[in-house]
């Protein structure tokens, strides 16, 4: 009885930090979504449902919510499978194995809005870097951030840039925790390295994909910052994802009341649709192998 | 000591106290000069040394302005000095443009005193009317705030009453390299290919016309190619203004008074109208004739675009044209601003939204844009607004002010009559005669025009301009016609007047209208 006074008294600041920074903000932010908090009526009054169903038929955060998701996916693709090869390539003993660990995980370091900038100048159609290298190959140049289509990649491409990184990382650390005897069991049986990893690296690691998708498809789900940067979410919409959206309704327009609604909206989704996923790739990755044992 | 020697011995060490008294006068002038690099110490109540008398040890008071050096650097620097001066503390605090807005809004929503003094876009006044402090009597008594013009004085005031510091002017006009419409060579060429003499445009047509010329080959020698037109086309970089001046010419019409953005009695959004319609398709158009990756242009890459000697002409800020004008431009005195016409481009049709027809014009109708500047207010909430006048009396006193002007990045822009002289900007600046002279014709030009265009000033005006540029945007990139893209903005704006309030928005409205029309407040019903 008296340890498990003491459990509880040390576990007392945690959750008074618990409930500070997450319960208290989303509870506050649950009231804030049944305001009418504006730029001319400040405070905490009632509108009831209403902003819910005023976002109902806001098209413009539904197709935010349609570019975003469509950016998740692709930066989350590239970034795990090139994080993948650059893990596999350095799991084993290599030459300079260190520095290009090292190498790697720079992009990761470095604030984002800085690399949008940076990259929003490489990106520039005739004072940039990019186009005139394009034009030593003979190649026109790209209008990448003035065309739907380029601005969308290029968006892409600063993600994948940057956040390959952390998927690199955690699937490093994955491979190095894997045991050894399946890969001596499959030496044995003649397996190469393609097999392998098929039947063996790939299944394994599945937990630490799961782990590594989930984590990443909640980072990329904020992005923000590269897109204020490097496009103001244009050209038109190209680029317009829910959190630049979120951002502009709520601290330029000032819809306090009508953002807050917007993001409890959000945040549902992105759990239901996150909890679906992790269930779906669990049963598709883990389900499979303990199949195959 | 005998009486008459402790006397002489007394009279002698007051006159020495006199002599070196004066001494010290002098030397304290100088030392201003000397130490802070202005030009002479104008004297008034906002001098160097009517401030350096004023003692406000133990006090502090904080601004919130831009990041440097737009507006940020002047701010930090004469912070400083004011610092020195009164020996009181003054601390800056500078935050992006993008974030001005919330930084004020939400201290002043929420009942938290942290800023005494604030900076922002003046056409946020709607907004922070209920937050200001209203500037004392004393200052606007001041020559410095007689000296603003009309217009400026307008553009900080609400409801009859100054609420604003002015401190800045801004405005949109018509700049261009010269040097190739003088060349023998582009004239002849221009003249085969369009029939007609290469001219400086005065419609948007000719515009068109001349900046397509120009478009894509070298016409400097410098071995780079070179563009028709540089302009603010990135959604949510202040594109708003670009948007403002291209439609102006085509909706503001000078045979109509009471509302360009909306008709003041009912209320009804016009910015669908066939004017507002024709001015965007033609900013459709521009983009042939910009820099490759335009529509992604913000103020940063206008300045440097333009200013850069990238492309002959551009319609925008002040900025762009002060720093052209810099001692290390390659353009600098090779540039003119403003038409035979007025500050920028006109129309020989504008739309008359009162007979729904096009009225025409045999000379174009120029409808300049007074757009918004930057502006800056002491909080009502501050303890310490006596210091904080203060500091905006120094800030802008003639000595500061005319230094600020001379130096492109700190984005303080003519605001004075006295600016609109053309000897200061050749004493001063060293430009040449013809240019300042054409500068300063086109702010005196904008000061008087009855037909005139000012930002949307009412509350809630960055939901208007944000739903505006939403659509705008999309109709840029293809996404829409300009006419489905405008009656997207129009419904928008018919929500968001709903949501606001439609009486206070329409009293709201009535002061921009008095802008507009150049009359009183009183005039407008």
């Amino acid at each position: 009885m008296i340890d498990s006074r003491y459990k509880h008294i040390f576990l007392f600041p945690a959750l008074l930090v618990l409930v500070a920074i997450i319960i208290f903000p989303l509870i506050y932010t649950v009231r804030l979504s049944f305001s009418g908090w504006d730029i001319n009526r400040p405070g905490l009054d009632s509108v009831g449902w209403a902003n819910y169903a005023r976002a109902l038929v806001d098209g413009g955060f539904w197709n935010s919510m349609g570019t975003l998701y469509q950016m998740v996916f692709f930066c989350v693709l590239f970034e795990y499978t090139l994080g993948f090869g650059l893990a596999l390539l350095l799991w084993k003993q290599v030459k300079a194995g260190r520095f290009f660990r090292l190498l790697f995980i720079i992009p990761m370091c470095v604030t984002p809005v800085v690399m949008a900038v940076v990259w929003k100048t490489i990106f520039h159609e005739t004072l940039g870097p990019l186009n005139d290298i394009l034009n030593w190959f003979g190649i026109a140049g790209v209008p990448w951030l003035s065309e739907a289509t380029p601005a969308f990649i290029s968006i892409v491409l600063v993600d994948v840039w940057q956040w390959t990184s952390l998927m690199f990382i955690l699937l490093l650390a994955g491979l190095m925790s894997l045991p050894k005897e399946p890969y001596e069991a499959a030496q044995i049986d003649g397996a190469g390295p393609i097999r392998t990893f098929v039947h063996v690296t790939f299944p394994l690691m599945a937990p630490i994909t799961i782990g590594a998708l989930v984590i990443r498809l909640i980072e990329s789900s904020k992005l923000m910052e590269t897109i204020y940067a490097m496009t103001s979410a244009g050209p038109g919409s190209a680029t317009e994802t829910t959190s630049y959206l979120l951002y502009i309704r709520s601290l330029r327009e000032f819809q306090i009341g009508y953002t807050a609604s917007l993001s409890m909206i959000y945040l549902v989704i992105l759990i239901i649709a996150l909890a679906l996923f992790a269930k779906l790739l669990s049963r598709a990755l883990i389900g499979r192998s303990e199949a195959r044992t | 000591m005998k009486p008459k020697l402790l006397l002489a011995a007394g009279a002698l060490g007051v006159a020495s106290l006199i002599a070196v008294g004066g001494v010290s006068s002098a030397s304290a002038d100088t030392d201003y000069i000397a130490k802070y690099g202005i030009k002479a110490d104008v004297p008034g109540m906002c001098s160097y040394s009517s401030i350096d008398a004023k003692d406000y040890t133990g006090h502090e008071i904080t601004i919130l302005t831009h990041a440097v050096p737009v507006m940020g650097e002047p701010a930090a620097l004469h912070s400083k000095q004011f610092a020195e001066l009164t020996g009181g503390t003054v601390n800056v605090v500078h935050a992006p443009f993008g974030e001005l807005y919330q930084k004020v809004m939400i201290p002043f929503q929420t009942g938290q005193h942290v800023y005494d003094v604030v900076y922002g876009g003046s056409y946020w006044i709607g907004d922070w009317a209920p937050h200001l402090a209203p500037v004392p009597q004393k200052y606007l008594d001041l020559a410095e705030m007689k000296d603003a013009t009309a217009a400026y004085q307008g553009v900080a005031s609400w409801r009859g009453e100054r609420l604003q510091y002015t401190v800045d002017g801004d405005r949109h006009y018509f700049k261009y390299v010269r040097p190739p419409f003088e060349d023998a060579e582009n004239q002849a060429k221009f003249k085969a290919q369009y029939g007609r003499d290469l001219e400086v445009p005065t419609t948007w047509e000719e515009y068109a016309e001349v900046a397509t010329f120009f478009n894509g080959w070298d016409w400097d020698g410098d071995g780079e190619l070179e563009y028709g037109s540089t302009e603010i086309v990135q959604r949510d970089n202040i594109a708003f203004s670009n948007f403002i001046t291209r439609v102006a010419a085509y909706a503001k019409n000078p045979n109509v008074t009471g509302g360009f953005w909306f008709d003041l009695d009912t209320m009804t959004p016009q910015v669908n109208n066939p004017g507002f319609v024709k001015g965007l398709e033609m900013w459709m158009a521009a983009l042939e004739y910009m820099p490759p990756g335009g529509i992604n242009f913000g103020i940063a890459e206008e300045i440097f675009s333009w200013g850069g000697g990238q492309s002959l002409m551009s319609v925008t800020w002040d900025d762009a044209f002060i720093q052209a004008m810099q001692e290390d431009s390659p353009i600098r005195n090779k540039i003119l601003v403003g038409t035979k016409y007025g500050a920028s481009m006109g129309s020989n049709k504008v739309w008359n939204r009162v007979t729904n027809k096009w009225d025409e014009f045999e000379t174009p109708s120029v409808a300049p844009y007074v757009a918004w500047g930057w502006g800056a207010g002491v909080s009502k909430y501050s303890q310490e607004q006596e210091m904080a006048f203060d500091w905006f009396c120094f800030f802008s006193n003639y000595a500061n002010t005319n230094h600020d002007l001379l130096i492109g990045r700190f984005g303080v822009n003519p605001f004075r009559t006295s600016h609109m002289d053309p000897a200061y900007w050749e004493k001063e600046a060293g430009w040449n005669n013809d240019v300042a002279v054409s500068y300063t014709n086109m702010l005196k030009s904008m000061d008087t025009s009855t037909n005139r265009v000012f930002d949307l000033r009412v509350p809630g005006v960055n939901q208007y301009y944000t739903a505006m540029m939403a659509s705008v945007s999309k109709a840029m990139a293809g996404e829409m016609s300009a006419q489905a893209a405008l009656d997207e903005v129009a419904a928008e704006w018919s929500r968001i007047t709903e949501r606001i309030g439609v009486d206070v928005v329409r009293e709201a409205y009535k002061n921009v209208v008095a802008l507009e029309d150049n009359v009183p407040l009183s005039a407008v019903k």
